[in-house]
Formats: C-alpha cells, structure tokens, sequence
C-alpha cells in the first residue's frame, strides 16, 4: 500500500513537472495563469495517477523502476533543456511592440488551428539576420579571440602557482588551497569593481609605477583590451589553478626521481614528465576559463572600452537596448553552438581520464 | 673451496666496485647510518636486509645519489661519487614503486633512459628489443604501463633500469608487490638476468628468505649499522650475534653462563636441568653470560633419551606448527624455558609418533649450536 502511495505521489510529481515544461516551453509568460488559475496542472496530475491506476501491477513496478532512473533527468530537463528550448523558440520568433515582445504565443484556446497558426509563425528569420550584419560575427571572432589569449595567459600565471602549492610542504597545502578560493567568499562584481579603481589612470598601479618612477605619464589601461584581459585572468584563475594542483599533487615523486637516475635533468624532468603528466589537469583548466570567457559580460562592459568587442556585450545591449528579444536569443543560440564545441571536447578529456585512470 | 667458487671479499687483491668509508647520514638529530665502511665487490648480488626503519634504504639512497653522506665518502670504481648528481652516475635504480612513466609506453620506458643519452635510433631500438627479451615482454611494447599486470610491470621497470648498462643496479625492495608464488619465480629470473648481464646488483629487502634466495652476501642491518655482512649460509650457520640469529630464520635461544670444560663449555640455563654442552671459537670466561642458538632442525626429537648426544634435556609438546613436509613442535622444559625442534614429516599423518601434552626428549651435538656473547 505504502508503495502505491509513493508511486502515486511520484506519478503525480512527475505529470506536474511534464506540465509545467510544457505550459514555459510554449508560453512563459502565462505561466501564473494556466497553471494555477485554470486548473490544468490538477487535471494533469489527476490523469497521471488515473493512468496509474488503470494499468496492470507489472508495468507499475517498471514504471516505478524507470522512474527512480528517470528523476535526475528531470533536473536536467528543468535546468538546461528547457529554458534553452524557451530561448530556441524566442530566436524562431518575431519582434513585436507588445508583452511578450515577440510573436506567435501558443494560443491552447484555439484548439489545433491556434497550434498549426503557432508554427508556421516561427521561421529563421534572425538566424539570417545575424550574417547580414559584420558587427555579429565580428563579435563571436574577437571574443573567441579574448578568451583563447586569456586561457593561455591564466595558464601561464596559473601553472607556476599551482606547481608551488604541489611542493609546497603538506601542513601548508591546505592554507595555500584556502587562499586561493578565498576570493569567491566575496562578490564577483564588487572584486571587479576593485579592478577600476587599480587600473583607473589615478588609480593605484599607476601611483605606484609614478612613485617608483618607472613612468612618468600614466598609463591607460582601463576600458582597453588589456583591463579586459587582466579582468579575465584574475576572475578565472582559480579554475586553472584548481585543476591543475589536483594533478600535480597526485603524481608520485618517484617518477621525477627515476627520470633523473635515467639521465634526466631536472629541468628536462619537468617538460617530459611533470607536464605531460598534468596534462589532464591543464586541459581541464583550459576548458573551464575559455567556456565562461567566451560569454563573459561583466568583465567587457566594466573594464573594457567602447571599442571592446564581446559577443557577451552584444546580446546585453540587444536585449536590453534594443529590446529585441528574438534577435538576442539567436545571438545566445549561435554562442551555444559555438561553446558545444569545446565542451564535447572537455567531456572526451574527462572520459580519457578516468580510463587511463580505471 | 673450488676455484670457480665467486668469493671476491676474500680475496686481498679483489678492487671492490664501491667502497663506504666510514659513512655516516643524520636526518636533523636522526643518525640513519652510523659511521658504516664495508665493501661490495663486482658482479655480487649484495642485499641489504633489515627491518622497516634500519637505515637499508638510506644507504641505497646515497648510492643512488638522492642523498649525500653527512660525513665519510662513498667511492664508485675508487671515485668519490658526493659531488656526481644522480643523472650522471653510472647507477641505475628499481623503485619500490616501479615507477614507470604512466604515459609513456612500454617500449618508451624503457628506451627512457637511452634517449637521454642522444643515442642513435637504431641503436635505442636494438638495445631495448634486446631488454624486452631479457624480460621476455616483447608481447607487450606498445602497452602502457596500466595495461599490463604487476609481475610484467616489475620486468619492465627492470628492463628500463637495465637498459643503460649501469655499472650498478640498485633495487629497492623490487619484489614486494608481487604475490609470494610470482615473487619466487621473479627471484630466480633475477639471478638468471643477474648472471646473464654480469651487473652488480644491490637489492634492499625486509624479507629475508629473498635476500638469503638471491645475494651473494648478505648485509644484516639493524640501527644505521651493518651487524653482520657475509654468505646466505654463513649468515645462517654462524651468526655472529643473538640479533642476527633472531632475524634469520627460526631460531631457539637459550641464556645461560659458560663455564669451560674439555674442548668446550659447560652453559649453567636452568636450576633443575642438566648442564648444556657446547664447543666455540670465542673465549668465554667462567661464569660469562653466554647464548646459545640453535636451529630447530639440527634438533633431534625421540620418546627415549639417546645416549649418543652430549645435550639432553626432556619437556612436554606445547605447540605443533604443522608446514606440510614439516612439522615444528614447541617443547616446553619444566623451567619454562621453550625450545623449537623440527621434524621431517616422512610419514602419513595417522602414523605420527608425537601429539599435544607428549613427553618428549630433544637431544643434539655440541657443534649444533652456536655460542653468542650478545
């Protein structure tokens, strides 16, 4: 009996949850009114567990079975796939002065000539919009380009960092690991902000190279490439140096013994095994600043100038500035494609790894 | 002693191959190796066998050249080695751990060591398809390391470490992953390379049936210093403390005071027990606190007393250790005093003349044993 309840209850969980993605993908904005005011999700519930009751006690336990495998998709579903379907319509969609600013909206009321009228109303419209004008791929080209300098300059300061908190001594590890996500205890922006009173022309970098007297006109770094650049480094670098540490920490020190007792000095030590063994660490480091980078906003809008040309900055001002939903959400379409690239690439490191390490 | 008999360290005009000249190494206020100086001879399979902490790795350490003596000088082939780091000496090692590089394969491994060399091509491939069959793993060149098993891991970390033709291989404890029938079948594949290649081995061990198995000599350490140095069988035989006796094989010791008598001595143990008798090289004076080891298998164990043996004495079986072709039976003297006695089990079980609780007599020569000062 208490299963029956639990099955019930789960059904009922999961015709919700069905409901509710199906009511945000086709209409966000009525979410409020279909679900709650007119009752739908009750009757969906109500037919869920109806079905339940009907079918035979086999196909409830496999049911029931499939159903414990099937809950943690549901996060999935809820989190990822269907706001990126709510923004995949909106980028099929149409600009239009009106709340939605867009159109079609589902219009159930209508009955299936409301769900024919739906779709044709989508088209590609946007897509082709955005190679129309150079300013939209000029943006995916330069961010690309930011972020793949920014991944190899956070590498660059990233390793070293990690490699002396590997051979570091043990008792002072755990310090060191603390400082390192000591940042992340304070807000993001307010970190960033800081950057603008370092880089600012009367800012501290530029007392301190005026005082020491190795300028003796400011410099101008903020709101140029370089601001954004040193934004981007100190915001990710901790995700280089996380990864990487894990690496270096794991690997057996007798490995650089036995590469020296082979002929090995100690630098040649470091290239042919100390690097090629954190290599899964630098890949996943990598990864983990050049996806974010690429989409960065925060860091472009406060720190870089007008002639900082990121795609991230792009989809804010169409949304915003424009207010033109469904070209922005193309734009936030075509920077996921570009991004799958180097994740399905990031999962094929992570899936290597964990062979070589089984 | 047959001509061919390999006994360098009894030959004055031998040059041994490394020298330790009153080498001492301290760790802060922690002396690993005490004032050491001793020699090892080419071509020997020399073992360093102690317990975990003695100091045996330390000393192969320093040949390596991961560590530098505090005081005194280590000479290879009559050169001071000190200021020669590690990847310049002629020496190679096998790590405990094997140490294979996890991304390099096989083959790589191996040929690791000879491309450090500038090698020509041809010359790194004859060289590591020789060690590959050397360590018959010519299967298994293109594997990695986490592709094989741990006995083919250890052949390969010892082609590697052999693959450069040192003058000296250093094995750290190089068989203590592999399970004890693997281990013994890996001990006489080292002798076989040993011998094939003519390297001088020193192999690091707390296992003493596999340094008594392979080394020419043995090194009983025990504190930072070399108790005992000397051949399997006369480390066994003639151990020249209770320490090394204890460490090597099953042994009973017996604590007594010596009193000299005809070509011997006379050793007082118990109050109520006859006198044991006991013949040494060592001069004893009356009344000196001696001991007496013997080996439970120079031991006879009868139900009546012989009358052919110098020593006898009677006691109840305490213990039967049964080791399938022998047996070891615990006999406990009246005094309490324990003494282990060993039998060849030549009979069915069923037909076993001793069991639990038996009266026995055990019974021995005077040579048997061997009288210890300490």
């Amino acid at each position: 009996m208490l299963r029956f309840v639990n099955l019930t209850i789960l059904t009922a969980i999961i015709g919700l949850v069905v409901y509710a993605a199906a009511v945000l993908i086709l209409n966000p904005w009525r979410l409020d009114t279909v679900v709650f005011t007119q009752g739908r999700a009750v009757i969906a519930v109500l037919l869920a567990i109806g079905l339940l009751v009907v079918l035979p006690s086999r196909l409830r336990d496999r049911i029931a079975a499939l159903a414990i495998v099937v809950v943690p998709y549901y996060w999935l579903l809820a989190l990822f796939l269907v706001p990126f379907i709510i923004v995949l319509k909106i980028s099929l969609s149409d600009i239009e002065l009106a709340i939605p600013p867009y159109t079609p909206t589902l219009d159930l009321g209508e009955g299936w000539q409301g769900i024919k009228d739906f779709f044709a109303g989508l088209d590609f419209e946007n897509f082709e919009f955005l190679t129309t004008d150079d300013l939209y791929w000029k943006a995916y080209l330069s961010s690309v380009q930011i972020a793949f300098l920014s991944t190899v300059m956070t590498l660059l300061v990233g390793y070293p960092i990690a490699y002396g908190m590997a051979n570091a001594p043990t008792h002072w590890r755990p310090t060191l690991l603390m400082l390192v996500i000591l940042p992340f205890w304070t807000s993001f922006l307010i970190r960033v902000y800081s950057w603008m009173g370092i880089l600012s022309t009367e800012g501290y970098l530029n007392q301190v190279l005026m005082w020491t007297g190795v300028i003796s006109e400011p410099l101008t770094i903020l709101n140029t490439n370089v601001a954004v650049y040193i934004g981007i480094v100190y915001t990710y670098l901790p995700f280089m140096i996380l990864p990487i540490y894990a690496s270096l920490e794991r690997m057996d020190v007798s490995l650089l013994e036995a590469a020296e007792d082979l002929g090995c000095s100690r630098i040649s030590a470091f290239w042919l095994i100390t690097v090629p063994l954190s290599k899964s660490g630098i890949i996943a480091g990598s990864f983990l600043v050049f996806i974010p980078a690429l989409g960065e906003f925060v860091i472009p809008s406060l720190l870089g100038g007008s002639r900082t040309l990121m795609i991230g900055k792009v989809l804010w001002e169409e949304f915003f500035n424009n207010r033109d939903w469904p070209v922005a959400s193309a734009v936030a379409v075509v920077l996921l494609l570009i991004l799958i690239i180097p994740i399905i690439l990031f999962q094929r490191n992570q899936q290597k790894q964990r062979e070589a390490e089984g | 002693m047959g001509e061919n008999t390999f006994e360098p360290w009894n030959d004055p005009e031998a040059k041994p191959l490394i020298q330790f000249k009153n080498v001492t190494k301290r760790f802060g206020t922690f002396t690993a190796i005490d004032d050491q100086t001793f020699d090892i001879y080419e071509q020997e399979f020399f073992a360093l066998l102690g317990p975990s902490g003695c100091g045996k790795t330390t000393m192969m350490r320093m040949l390596a050249g991961f560590e530098t003596p505090t005081e005194g000088t280590i000479l290879l082939g009559g050169q001071d080695i000190a200021p020669i780091p590690p990847n310049k000496r002629a020496v190679n090692m096998m790590f405990q751990s094997y140490a294979l590089f996890p991304h390099l394969s096989v083959w790589d491994n191996i040929a690791f060591g000879l491309k450090r060399d500038g090698l020509a091509k041809d010359k790194i491939e004859a060289r590591v398809a020789e060690m590959l069959k050397l360590t018959r793993l010519e299967k298994f060149g293109q594997r990695k390391p986490h592709q094989i098993s741990g006995g083919q891991r250890q052949r390969v970390a010892l082609a590697r470490s052999l693959a450069k033709a040192p003058k000296l291989l250093l094995l750290d404890e190089p068989l203590g992953a592999l399970d004890a029938k693997l281990r013994q079948d890996t001990q006489f594949e080292l002798m076989d390379i040993q011998e094939k290649t003519g390297t001088t081995f020193v192999i690091v061990t707390h296992d003493q049936e596999e340094a008594m198995t392979v080394a020419s000599r043995v090194a009983v350490m025990d504190d930072g210093k070399i108790i005992q140095a000397d051949t399997p069988a006369r480390i066994y035989e003639m151990p020249n403390s209770a320490y090394v006796a204890d460490f090597i094989g099953d042994v009973t010791i017996i604590e007594g005071r010596a009193t000299p008598s005809g070509d011997g001595y006379d050793i007082a143990f118990a109050e109520d027990q006859p006198d044991l008798h006991a013949k040494s090289d060592i001069t004893f004076t009356a009344g000196q606190t001696c001991y007496l080891a013997i080996r439970p298998e120079k031991m006879r164990i009868s139900a009546e007393k012989p009358d052919d043996l110098p020593n006898a004495v009677r006691g109840k079986i305490l213990d039967i250790a049964y080791l399938g072709n022998l047996s070891t039976y615990h006999v406990e003297l009246p005094g309490g005093q324990i003494i282990k006695a060993q039998a060849a089990n030549t009979r069915r079980l069923s037909a076993r003349p001793f069991t639990w609780e038996d009266e026995v007599w055990l019974s021995w020569t005077a040579t048997a044993g061997v009288l210890l000062e300490g």
